[in-house]
C-alpha cells in the first residue's frame, strides 16, 4: 500500500517514543505553527562554540511533524553547526523534491533515520509537517548566533 | 443499504454530479465528505458556465451589442433568482462579489466609513462570537484595530452552543453592530437567531448573518431572519468558486458608502470627485464574476428544483445516522452537538490522540475525502482544548453507505496508529 511509504515503520517509531523531547536550557527558543493544520512546536537550541549541545522541543501535532523533531534531535545534537547545516540542507532537498529523489547511500550516510521521510515528500500537503521542526531549528540557530555576535561586539 | 426516512433519491441526483463516479487512488470509489468546504457541482451548472461562455460571454452593462445585451441580462437574471432563493424584499439588496468573506469585509468596511448613525469608533462596541470562521473574525478585528472600537464576543458551552447567558453585558447600549454565523462550519450548531436579534434590535445594533454553511442547505428567508445583512457563498451550494453574495437591507445600502471604487458603481465622474451609482451596482467595482453569477443562478434553479425542505430533511436524517454511528466508534468525541438537533451536517471529532492529519491521511488513502485542521476556526480548538479536529460534512447526494464507509475507514485508521 502506497501509506506505508509515507508512515515507514522508522517514522512511526519515533512518533510512539520521540528522543529528546522536552524543553531544556537553551540560547535561543522559537515557537512556529503549520496554519493549514495546527501543528506547533517549541524549540530551543543550545551551542557550545559552534557544537550543537542541545535541541530540545515540546509541541504538538501529527505523526510526521512529530517524528521529524525527534529525528531532528537524533541528528543534530553533538553536530558542529557546519555539518547540522548540511543535513537541514540535504533533508530540505529532499523534502522539496516531490518524490522524485530516490535517496543513494551517499545521502542515506548524511540522513541517516531522515531518509525515512523521502515518502512523505510525495504528499505535498504533508511536507510542511516534516519540515516545522527543521524550519524552526534554523530559525533558533539564526537566532542565538546572532545573540552571541552581539554579546562578543559587547566585550569586544 | 441502510434506509433512512427523508432521504432524497440520491441514485438519481448522483447521475448529475460527474465527479462522483471518479475513482481515486487507482481504484477506490471516491466517498466525498468534505462538502463544508465546497460542494461539488452538477452538470446543469457545469453546462450553464460552459454555454454562456460558447454563447453569450460579453462585459456587462455596458455596449449596445447582441452580447453584451445577453450578457447583462444572463446577470441581472441571476440576480433576480438570488433575491428569489433568500426571499429578498427587492432585488436591488443583492449583492454579488467573490465570497463571503469579501461580502464580511464589505460590511465592516461600509461600517468603518460610515457616518453617524451607523459609523464604528471609538466610542462602539462590536460583537461577534468565539464560533465564527475566521473570515467573521478577522475583519472585525481591522476594523476595531482601525477604529479604536471594542470587539467582544459570545462564548461557548461544553456541547458546541453558543453561551448567551450574559446576553445584556455582551450586547450593548454600545454595539453597532453584532455579527454571527447561523451554522458553525466546524462545530455544526445551528444558532438561535432570534434571541440574539431581539437583544441585537433593543440597543439598535445592526445584525449581519454569515449564512455560509446554511443557505446551501436549508430554506433561508432574509426577512424571516430579520438581519440587516446576511453573507454567503455560491462554491458551497452547488455553484462556481469566485462568486459570493451580500444581502442588505435597502435603506442601508442607500446610507452606507462604497468600500471599493472603479468602474460600473459611478453614477459621474469628474477629476474632482464623483457620484456613484444606486445598490446593488454602488458596491460592485470593475467587471463582475458574470459567468460565475450565471453559474449561482443555474445552481439556485437546481437546489429549487429538489426543494430546500427536502434537502434539509435529508441531511437531518444522515446527520442523525452519522451522530449515532461515530458514538459506536472506541475513543473518539464529537467536538459540537453530539444530537442532530440544532445542528447540521458537518461533523467534527478527534479520535483518541491520533492526530487528524494522521486520520486524514488514511482515510484518504481509501478514498474518503474529509477536512482536517481547525477549519479556519482556531478559537474553537482553543475553546475546546484540542489541536486540530477531523471533520465529515454531508451533502444532497450524500449516502448512507458513505456514512458506513466513514465508519470503517476509521476503524482502519484506528487499527494503523494502534
Amino acid at each position: 500500500m502506497k501509506l506505508d511509504s509515507m508512515y515507514q515503520e522508522v517514522i512511526l517509531d519515533h512518533y510512539k517514543h520521540p528522543h529528546g523531547r522536552g524543553l531544556r536550557d537553551g540560547d535561543a527558543e522559537v515557537h512556529h505553527v503549520n496554519p493549514t493544520c495546527g501543528d506547533e512546536i517549541t524549540l530551543r537550541v543550545k551551542y557550545d562554540g559552534t557544537r550543537i549541545e542541545d535541541v530540545s522541543y515540546e509541541g504538538q501535532g501529527c505523526s510526521i511533524s512529530q517524528a521529524s523533531a525527534s529525528v531532528l534531535n537524533d541528528l543534530l545534537v553533538g553536530k558542529d553547526l557546519a555539518d547540522a547545516q548540511r543535513i537541514q540542507e540535504t533533508f530540505l532537498e529532499l523534502m522539496q523534491s516531490k518524490g522524485r529523489i530516490e535517496p543513494d547511500d551517499a545521502m542515506e550516510e548524511v540522513l541517516e533515520d531522515a531518509v525515512a521521510f523521502a515518502g512523505v515528500s510525495k504528499y505535498p500537503a504533508r511536507v510542511k509537517c516534516a519540515l516545522l521542526s527543521w524550519m524552526a531549528w534554523k530559525d533558533a540557530t539564526a537566532q542565538a548566533l546572532d545573540a552571541g555576535a552581539d554579546a562578543e561586539r559587547k566585550t569586544a | 443499504m441502510t434506509q433512512l426516512p427523508g432521504l432524497l433519491d440520491t441514485e438519481a441526483i448522483r447521475k448529475d454530479f460527474p465527479i462522483l463516479d471518479r475513482l481515486v487512488h487507482d481504484d477506490r470509489k471516491l466517498v466525498y465528505l468534505d462538502n463544508a468546504a465546497t460542494s461539488q457541482k452538477p452538470r446543469q451548472v457545469l453546462d450553464a458556465l460552459s454555454e454562456y461562455y460558447e454563447r453569450y460571454n460579453a462585459n456587462v452593462h455596458r455596449g449596445v451589442h447582441v452580447l453584451a445585451e445577453e450578457a447583462t441580462a444572463l446577470y441581472e437574471g441571476a440576480r433576480d433568482k438570488v433575491a428569489e432563493f433568500i426571499n429578498a424584499p427587492s432585488r436591488n439588496e443583492v449583492i454579488f462579489t467573490k465570497n463571503a468573506s469579501e461580502s464580511l469585509n464589505l460590511v465592516a468596511n461600509m461600517l468603518g466609513w460610515a457616518d453617524e448613525p451607523y459609523r464604528v469608533d471609538s466610542e462602539t462596541e462590536i460583537v461577534i462570537t468565539e464560533m465564527e470562521h475566521h473570515s467573521n473574525i478577522v475583519p472585525w478585528q481591522l476594523l476595531a484595530q482601525r477604529t479604536g472600537a471594542k470587539l467582544k464576543w459570545f462564548g461557548l458551552t461544553d456541547d458546541g452552543r453558543l453561551d448567551l447567558s450574559n446576553i445584556e453585558e455582551v450586547i450593548t447600549e454600545k454595539t453597532k453592530i453584532v455579527s454571527f454565523v447561523l451554522v458553525s462550519n466546524i462545530l455544526g450548531t445551528v444558532n438561535p437567531v432570534e434571541a440574539i436579534v431581539r437583544r441585537a434590535q433593543e440597543v439598535g445594533a445592526l445584525v449581519c448573518i454569515d449564512a455560509s454553511q446554511a443557505a446551501p442547505h436549508m430554506p433561508v428567508d432574509v426577512q424571516a431572519l430579520q438581519a440587516d445583512f446576511v453573507a454567503f457563498t455560491g462554491h458551497k451550494m452547488c455553484g462556481p468558486t469566485g462568486i459570493g453574495v451580500l444581502w442588505g437591507r435597502q435603506e442601508l445600502l442607500e446610507d452606507l458608502p462604497p468600500f471599493l471604487g472603479g468602474g460600473e458603481m459611478i453614477e459621474t465622474v469628474s477629476m474632482h470627485s464623483s457620484t456613484y451609482a444606486p445598490a446593488p451596482h454602488k458596491f460592485e467595482a470593475g467587471t463582475p464574476p458574470v459567468a460565475q453569477a450565471v453559474g449561482l443562478g443555474a445552481a439556485i434553479d437546481y437546489l429549487q428544483s429538489i426543494g430546500m425542505d427536502k434537502i434539509l430533511a435529508h441531511e437531518h436524517a444522515l446527520t442523525e445516522y452519522a451522530v449515532q454511528r461515530l458514538a459506536e466508534v472506541p475513543d473518539l468525541r464529537i467536538i459540537g452537538p453530539t444530537t442532530a438537533e440544532d445542528r447540521g451536517a458537518a461533523i467534527s471529532f478527534t479520535l483518541g490522540d491520533i492526530h487528524p492529519h494522521d486520520v486524514g491521511q488514511v482515510l484518504d488513502e481509501q478514498g474518503i475525502a474529509v477536512r482536517v485542521g481547525h477549519h479556519c476556526a482556531r478559537p474553537v480548538c482553543l475553546r475546546y482544548g484540542i489541536p486540530a479536529t477531523t471533520r465529515a460534512s454531508f451533502y444532497l447526494y450524500s449516502t448512507p453507505a458513505e456514512i458506513d464507509a466513514l465508519i470503517e475507514g476509521l476503524e482502519h485508521v484506528r487499527n494503523f496508529f494502534g
